[in-house]
């Protein structure tokens, strides 16, 4: 059996399917249709869903239901992520497990409301105080938009972060077909509550402890501020150095663990193509024509874009000469390949109309 | 300095609050209503706020979550949905109830069952004694050096117009408190207590203020004293899980079935063009999925404008052997016009079409350019009257059958639904309109 169904559905039933029991979020387009869909569908599985007065009291609700026991998620656009803003850093400092879906459109401010656009790679990543690091998925195709969904429940739930789902207008609501038996996937874990010990542990700094939950036969702290283990605010130098090293590493020292790429690579190719999220259907075809005209070349469309996959990218650039980065903003990604990529020509592909790159265009950039 | 009693509520870490500040007796009395309610503290929450009545939490052995200044209340709120039988108690200042004034009058207007405690200290304490929603006119504070010209915010008022269960005004001086306190804690439904206090180290100092003047200011304003609001009211939470305990299990996805063929074997690209409210998007639709009833993959992209009943109405439909991606730079193989919204929003793709594509459109567009073929429709030659909702639908299934897309038998399986019999007239009209 086949369904025709949009990005958006595809990460509904996703967070359903992976335990989801708390949504909150305010309503803006492209994402809307997760709001409206997460409303009807929470409630009948036992969970709780709700539209808050704006961005950061949805935000806010779900880190308060995070720490009570729930599983959640949260969904925007771009200007809804400048309002999460304070709130991404409270879930960072206070280690809470989070999804929060970017469906992302063109920007800036209201922008071009509602066309497509990969303007929030960097925004998701720097758009709190502090610099700390989080964890961003980007789906290229709506079963990806399903099982990377997935994928970011376990993740917030390993690493006790936020963990961003970045889709698009496109992705988010092109209704696409897809096999049901594609949208699929094995349970996420259970929580494990009533844990020992404190609710933070800073040694060693890359493990991860388990969230205690409030009214589980214990008293939990959570704070925002600068902390000691057991939740209580410090100041004192090597446990506030331990506690923002242990924020830093647990992701970081993690990072192979956390990488996901669809890798296509061809043998003594010279050109590497990079792309991400919506643009990977571009990429995809580029290579696929390339080859089809007899241009050896690889494709590597990044599915976990935070932190940047380093080792998948160095197996990708091994031999290459060239990159080439398509992207719907101005060259944002394209920095991170930059960095890696040694003396290696790097060339941009960039899209700010509120369109879809085409394969074509990515070709000439390679011819 | 205070040094509370540790037993069971407060721990036996003493109050960092300046001397003669309201903050350590509220704190005091919120400790003798949890005595008195004996509540098990593993089951309380106290979500504070910032600045100083922000720290009060580290001096409660209940459990405690310290956020974000003025967000208190959207926390306590998560809190609460998810685990109602928590108690969650609020500590905010009036800083935190300025800012997070939305936040506040919603879960009031929601009737959220939790308890917010107002330090109302009239000014900033911890960052140098600025202004606040709730600075009395006239008062002097470091932003204010000339007197204060804003009118201070009812808070009782606000959060009870807007459906608060529960609202009390008074001091921290007041004799009842710890009783006031347990009676909002009991409360089903939002409660709030709007508790004035002093501030010894800005407000008092620059003001001259004692007990007797802020009690005269609270008067003065014709504030009123005492418990203002205690009605009977179903908090948000428990009106939630009643109505979801009435709602069917999850919806099962909608699947479609192949029992067709389509004989394509490259991708076409069917571009529909009319006017928003016209049912362009479902007739694409419906073509769509008779593709996926054929076995094709199929992808429908769609462009309105945000005011959704006016203007053009576009759907990019993409039909294919083989998956596909959405991407750009495709230029239609098949485009059906409908009205003039759509051509002026379609014009420039449909001017971009190749010789061997298709174009399908009624005689007022007949003049539109392109070097596809033409097939131009009147509407008046049906058999019966075409009504305008059903034109996009009569079109595309005249394009469907000239380009061997999809069979009408497709057409018809996928026309089932609450307008199967409008969408089978608008099929059947195309099947006689077709030249």
């Amino acid at each position: 059996m086949r369904e025709f169904i949009d990005g958006n559905t595809a990460i509904v039933r996703a967070a359903l399917d992976a335990g989801c029991t708390f949504f909150a979020g305010y309503p803006i387009t492209p994402a809307s249709s997760i709001l409206m869909a997460m409303m009807r569908q929470l409630p009948r599985v036992g969970g709780v869903a709700i539209q808050g007065e704006d961005e950061i009291a949805s935000i806010g609700m779900c880190i308060g239901a995070t720490l009570a026991g729930a599983r959640a998620m949260t969904a925007t656009s771009g200007p809804g992520i400048s309002l999460y803003s304070e709130n991404i850093g409270l879930a960072i400092m206070g280690e809470v497990p989070l999804v929060i879906v970017d469906v992302q459109r063109l920007g800036p401010s209201t922008g071009g409301a509602t066309t497509v656009s990969q303007g929030d790679v960097q925004f998701v990543r720097w758009g709190t105080a502090g610099g700390f690091p989080i964890i961003a998925l980007a789906p290229s195709t709506v079963p990806e938009a399903y099982h990377l969904t997935v994928r970011a429940f376990e993740l917030a739930e390993r690493f006790r972060c936020p963990v961003f789902v970045l889709t698009d207008k496109e992705l988010g609501t092109t209704l696409t077909t897809v096999d049901s038996e594609a949208l699929v996937a094995e349970p996420v874990a259970a929580r494990v509550t009533g844990a020992a010990g404190t609710p933070y542990r800073y040694q060693p700094a890359a493990a991860v402890a388990p969230l205690h939950e409030f009214g589980r036969g214990t008293t939990v702290r959570f704070t925002g501020s600068t902390h000691d283990e057991a939740g209580f605010i410090t100041k004192t130098l090597p446990t506030v150095d331990a506690l923002n090293r242990h924020l830093i590493d647990k992701i970081e020292a993690n990072r192979v663990e956390i990488e996901l790429v669809d890798a296509d690579l061809q043998p003594g190719a010279k050109t590497l193509v990079v792309g991400y999220g919506i643009t990977g259907g571009a990429v995809r075809a580029a290579v696929a024509a390339a080859r089809g005209a007899g241009e050896p070349i690889s494709g590597l469309v990044v599915q976990s874009l935070w932190p940047v996959p380093e080792s998948a990218l160095a197996v990708a650039l091994d031999g290459v000469e060239r990159v080439i980065v398509p992207e719907l903003n101005p060259g944002l990604y394209r920095r991170e390949i930059e960095r890696i990529a040694g003396n290696r020509t790097v060339i941009g592909v960039e899209r700010l109309d509120g369109e879809l790159l085409s394969p074509q265009q990515i070709r000439e950039a390679a011819a | 300095m205070t040094v509370t009693i540790a037993a069971p509520y407060r721990n036996d870490t003493p109050y960092p609050f300046c001397p003669g500040c309201g903050h350590g007796s509220i704190l005091d009395k919120l400790d003798e209503a949890l005595q008195r309610l004996a509540l098990d503290p593993e089951d309380v929450v106290i979500v504070s706020d910032i600045g100083c009545a922000g720290l009060s939490d580290q001096y409660f052995a209940t459990s405690a979550f310290h956020g974000l200044h003025g967000r208190s209340i959207t926390y306590a709120t998560g809190i609460k949905l998810a685990r109602p039988e928590l108690t969650v108690i609020v500590i905010m200042g009036d800083g935190g109830t300025g800012i997070g004034g939305a936040h506040l009058i919603n879960a009031a207007r929601r009737n959220v069952g939790i308890t917010v405690l107002v330090f109302n200290n009239l000014n900033f304490g911890m960052t140098g004694g600025q202004h606040s929603t709730t600075t009395p006119e006239g008062a002097v504070t470091s932003t204010t050096p000339g007197g204060n010209l804003e009118h201070p915010l009812d808070i009782c008022a606000t959060v009870g117009v807007n459906g608060a269960g529960y609202t009390y005004r008074g001091t921290s001086f007041d004799a009842d408190l710890a009783a006031r306190i347990a009676e909002a804690i009991t409360h089903p439904g939002f409660a709030l207590l709007d508790i004035w206090e002093l501030c010894t180290a800005y407000f008092v100092p620059a003001n001259k203020a004692t007990r007797r003047s802020m009690e005269a200011t609270i008067d003065g304003l014709g504030f009123a004293r005492g418990v203002l609001m205690d009605r009977a009211v179903e908090d948000y939470g428990t009106a939630y899980r009643a109505a979801a305990a009435a709602l069917p299990s999850r919806s099962a996805p909608t699947t479609i079935p192949i029992e067709f063929t389509a004989p394509l074997d490259a991708p076409v690209a069917l571009l529909v063009a009319g006017s928003a409210g016209a049912k362009v998007r479902s007739a694409a639709r419906l073509v769509g999925e008779a593709g996926i009833r054929s076995g094709l993959w199929v992808t429908q992209r769609d462009d309105y404008p945000v005011t959704v009943k006016t203007g053009h109405s576009i759907s990019e439909v993409m039909l294919s052997p083989t998956p596909m991606a959405p991407m750009g730079g495709a230029v239609p193989d098949v485009a059906v016009v409908v009205s003039e919204d759509g051509l002026r929003k379609a014009r420039g793709v449909v001017g971009r079409m190749q010789p061997g594509g298709l174009v399908v459109t009624i005689p007022e567009l007949a003049s539109l350019e392109t070097a596809a073929e033409k097939v131009i429709v009147d509407p008046a030659a049906a058999p019966g009257r075409i009504a305008k909702a059903a034109l996009a639908l009569v079109l595309l299934t005249i394009a469907a059958r000239r380009r061997h897309l999809v069979s009408v038998e497709a057409l018809r399986a996928a026309a089932a639904g609450p307008f199967a019999a409008e969408n089978l007239a608008a099929i059947e009209a195309g099947v006689a309109l077709s030249p």
